[in-house]
């Protein structure tokens, strides 16, 4: 009786540090977007489209079968910054342990805590449906042997707020796992240059004025990354979804930070420049633009208040077309968060725009009130639209 | 037998306007809250999609927003010496479908009723006498003007509608509708660009001394942010409105206006594809327990909640208060009864003008572009010499140059072949037209009641409508006729044509779906289904909101009157029912 006494007065005792702690967790799950993967429930089964196959995010719900109720601390905290799981079992890349290996050891603490606290939920998932060789979890240990190479990021000689920054986008935040180009294997190669996943092109986040943030505010940066859009863009795809999930849930300390660092980021070489020899391509675009794009998006290409700006608009210029041309072909709706709820959608225009049209509508909207980027072929559009068939 | 659901705090019937606007309002102030769609989820980005929703075949001719008769039929027929018949196609009205409603396809017209529209009889009793009125069944609403005034506001600031305010606080304003009842503040945005049809039709009124003003317009002029954040387009003026959704997110609609942020909250739930068949009362009949409801699933569900809000169309409010025996059916004979008096409709004639070397450009149009005079509308002129009362609002608007059914033809044209098609191109740019809409007084034997013959699916009796267009209502529209006539004149158009009105109200040509009555509120429980509240009289925990608890209808289109009825609701449940639930007016 006695002992059963005295645990309740400690339970009651570390409550409010627990409790305080589990916020922090909460807070830990918002920065490092775990929903966008493994649902809302934590109880995982979103499927990520990769190079390599497919893969399904586990269940991270203390369920004790097919969860992680039996992980320990220490479990937990291998898996997030060595990428092992107990037993040996290598993670695959997919799960972002390069990033969380730069979280501090109290973050992922606070992040176990409070998974500890969530719903126990029963979903069996088969997390591992790439293709051979790839699904050798083994060949997981020569990978990090070649590509995990966790660097300080810390430097002293910069602000307070942009070590914050270049803690959450390097490390929970994972902003690389897209937007950093990869190599062959998958590992990440160089800065946030942008790069191509699941048929959106992540989009260039260094200092570079036409592909890249050059022209965006840190304040740009923060509206967008709270309310998931800002004068030159609306998110969509998977930007929308970590939005939601993820950016528009930060504290605005947080995102002045992450602002601060991105405006910070050496440009890139940026997209090539303007299209030469486009003048047909032009010519057609134009005429095709003024009547199927212009009574949203404006012949001036500015936009309105609730449709975005094509002028300017970052993710227009980026080197590779993918994500505009996805746009074009199969919609997409924008990000809905609590201060900008509206998320208007693109309708599809898939089925009655041929291949050339949408090169020579893109081309020229890539081309035109300021923009420079490569042409887009006809070639091109084929390849996403089959992809986007097959997908 | 049913299976039982969870109880939810309001269950709500529909999610057009009103049901969108209950839903925000009640879930805001902390309620649980259900609503039971029988139609399909829409949405702007993935049902109206821009790149086809300009399909006139699909949607304007073959409907495919509307409710098919076979969900839901009604019966018709003029006078109650007839046997009804089943409509077997919607024609003269068309009732909308799914998550939005008839607010889907709406025109976007966005008026205010007047003040003396609220105290109607009061009004013509005391400027006219009792004997002018004596063969109609006008009524009072129940509702003042300054009662309800900042609830037509909250819907205009909802929907962002255009205009140009006529009458500040009492200060006529020069270039808004002089006639309009005092408001307290400018619509949310400035008027539409308007064409050259209404453009001259405005020029010629002003000529003869009328007062010409942009029609208030829920199409926008400008792009927009609602109070809720919510965000609008520019109208592009792209012709598609009447019988399409907005594939712009130009036209105020419950999904352009409401459901992006109620589709979010945790104490909101949607039910679509699910049919209510009937409310369920407590034993003694005095207080709503819960609605049946027929799943997408094919399962029987009843879904228990401490109140119900009926927020169907109009006519299936009620119909849904009969089959579930709220209050007692109207008698024509007895004039005993409430649900179901008081059925109108709207009194409509036209002028068309062809002209030679005209540029119209009828393709550059929207549902609610154009001016409008009120010179002739409600009580604005004096009716002491006149055989009727009412009016009629005259509008020339361009809502459309639409390919199958603009396709204006000189009198004595060819109907087909060559001749037919020159006479098209000619009179396709050269043709305007304006058109009176007018008020619908009720009578005494205009009702609305479940047919003994018909049934639906479900072997529901149908709802029966006995109407025909009333003597002062023929009068008033005949009276609006001859003004259309004289301001045909200062146009020296070609050929003139100005319809006349006759009694013989028929179903199948389309005229308006602007359905009023048959659950009016006010403030006799003998004479009114419904409270000034919009509560039952007879079962306290239902509202039922909608144009059904018009007591008349006005020359002018319903749908601003229907939303600020549901804001006025709204604010009745949430700051008087919620913290004392009961009879909110005694009687």
């Amino acid at each position: 009786m006695k002992r059963f006494v005295l645990a309740a007065a400690f339970a009651a005792l570390s409550y409010p540090a627990l409790a305080a702690n589990t916020d922090a967790g909460k807070y830990q799950v918002v920065l490092g977007d775990c929903e966008g993967c493994h649902g809302k429930n934590l109880a995982g089964g979103v499927v990520l489209e990769t190079p390599f196959g497919k893969m399904v995010a586990p269940n991270i719900t203390p369920d004790k079968e097919t969860g992680i109720g039996n992980y320990t601390a220490q479990d937990f905290r291998l898996a997030m910054k060595r990428g092992v799981a107990p037993g040996g079992r290598r993670l695959y890349p997919a799960m972002p342990y390069p990033s969380y290996a730069h979280m501090s050891d109290g973050d992922v603490a606070a992040l176990w805590d409070y998974l500890r606290t969530v719903k126990p939920v029963k979903n069996s998932v088969n997390v591992n449906q790439l293709r051979f060789p790839y699904n050798l979890r083994v060949l997981m240990r020569g990978w990090n042997f070649l590509f995990f190479r966790p660097v300080p990021i810390a430097d002293k000689t910069k602000s307070a707020e942009w070590n914050r920054g270049a803690y959450l986008v390097n490390g929970p935040a994972h902003c690389g796992a897209c937007h950093a180009p990869k190599n062959a294997f998958g590992g990440d190669k160089g800065q946030l240059t942008g790069a191509t996943l699941q048929g959106w092109f992540a989009p260039d986040l260094t200092n570079e004025p036409n592909a890249g943030l050059g022209s965006w505010s840190p304040a740009d940066i923060v509206e967008y990354l709270e309310t998931g859009r800002n004068a030159h863009s609306l998110a969509s795809g998977p930007m929308a979804e970590a939005v939601e999930n993820s950016t528009s849930r930060m504290t605005d300390a947080d995102l002045i930070s992450i602002a601060v660092y991105l405006k910070d980021l050496p440009p890139s070489k940026g997209n090539g420049g303007a299209a030469t020899g486009i003048d047909a391509q032009m010519k057609a675009g134009a005429h095709a633009y003024d009547i199927t794009c212009a009574a949203c998006h404006g012949r001036d290409g500015k936009g309105s208040a609730l449709f975005p700006p094509l002028a300017g608009n970052a993710a227009v210029r980026q080197v590779r077309a993918d994500t505009v041309v996805r746009m074009v072909l199969a919609g997409g709706k924008a990000v809905a968060t609590q201060k900008a709820p509206t998320g208007p959608g693109m309708p599809s225009f898939g089925w009655r725009l041929s291949d050339e049209r949408v090169a020579n509508i893109l081309t020229y909207v890539r081309n035109n009130w300021g923009n420079q980027a490569p042409a887009v072929s006809p070639e091109t559009v084929r390849r996403i639209r089959s992809a986007l068939h097959s997908g | 037998m049913a299976r039982t659901l969870p109880k939810k705090d309001a269950v709500i019937i529909g999610l057009g306007w009103t049901g969108s606007i209950l839903a925000q309002q009640l879930t805001d102030a902390g309620l649980n809250v259900v609503a039971i769609e029988r139609g399909p989820w829409r949405d702007t980005s993935t049902d109206f999609n821009i790149a086809y929703m300009q399909d006139e075949l699909r949607y304007a001719i073959r409907k495919d927003l509307f409710l098919k008769p076979s969900v839901e039929a009604m019966t018709m027929r003029n006078t109650a010496a007839q046997t009804a018949l089943p409509m077997r196609d919607y024609g003269s009205f068309l009732p909308g479908d799914g998550v939005g409603g008839a607010g889907v396809h709406w025109n976007g017209h966005t008026w205010r009723f007047w003040d003396s529209d609220f105290s109607i009889k009061t009004h013509l009793t005391q400027r006219y006498g009792a004997a002018k009125i004596k063969n109609l069944q006008l009524q009072d609403w129940g509702v003042t003007w300054n009662e309800i005034e900042h609830s037509f506001d909250a819907f205009e600031y909802l929907c962002g509608v255009s205009g140009k305010a006529g009458n500040l606080k009492g200060q006529i304003q020069p270039g808004g509708n002089p006639f309009e009842s005092p408001r307290t503040r400018e619509y949310p945005n400035p008027p539409m660009k308007m064409p050259y049809a209404s453009t001259l039709f405005a020029e010629k009124m002003q000529g003869l001394g009328f007062h010409p003003f942009p029609l208030p317009s829920s199409n926008l002029s400008q792009a927009y942010v609602n109070p809720l954040g919510v965000r609008m387009g520019q109208c592009s003026y792209c012709g598609f409105c009447e019988r399409f959704a907005c594939g712009n997110y130009s036209k105020a609609s419950a999904q352009t206006t409401i459901l992006p942020v109620l589709m979010k909250k945790p104490n909101f739930e949607l039910r679509t594809e699910c049919e209510v068949l009937k409310i369920n009362l407590t034993p003694d009949g005095k207080m709503a327990k819960s609605v049946t409801y027929l799943g997408a699933d094919g399962v029987e569900y009843e879904q228990p909640g401490e109140m119900v809000l009926i927020c169907a169309y109009g006519l299936m409010n009620v119909r849904l208060m009969l089959l579930s025996k709220i209050g007692a059916q109207y008698d024509p004979v007895t004039g005993q009864g409430t649900v179901g008096r008081n059925y109108c409709y709207q009194t409509s004639a036209g002028a068309r003008l062809m002209f030679e070397g005209k540029h119209f450009n009828p393709f550059i149009g929207a549902g609610s572009l154009g001016q409008t005079i009120d010179d002739f509308n409600g009580d604005a002129f004096d009716h002491s010499k006149l055989n009727f009362v009412g009016g009629a609002g005259i509008s020339c608007t361009v809502t459309n140059g639409r390919p199958i059914s603009n396709r204006p033809t000189m009198p004595g044209s060819p109907r087909w072949g060559k001749g037919w098609k020159q006479a098209t191109v000619e009179g396709y740019n050269n043709t305007m037209g304006f058109g009176s809409q007018g008020s619908s007084y009720p009578v005494r034997e205009n009702y609305l009641d479940l047919d003994p013959t018909y049934t639906d699916r479900h072997g529901r009796p149908l709802l029966r409508i006995t109407f025909d267009f009333p003597d002062n209502d023929v009068a008033m529209s005949n009276y609006l006729s001859d003004q259309l006539e004289k301001m045909t004149k200062p146009f020296n158009a070609k050929f003139a044509a100005v319809a006349r009105l006759k009694k013989g109200w028929n179903s199948v040509p389309y005229q308006s779906t602007h359905n009023t009555g048959g659950a009016i509120m006010g403030n006799d429980p003998k004479t009114s289904a419904v409270n000034k509240y919009l509560q039952s009289w007879d079962v306290p925990n239902v509202f039922v909101i909608g144009a059904s608890a018009f007591a008349h209808n006005a020359g002018m289109n319903p749908t601003g009157t229907v939303g600020a009825l549901a804001f006025w609701a709204a604010q009745a449940i949430t700051s008087q029912y919620i913290k004392s639930p009961g009879a909110l007016v005694h009687a």
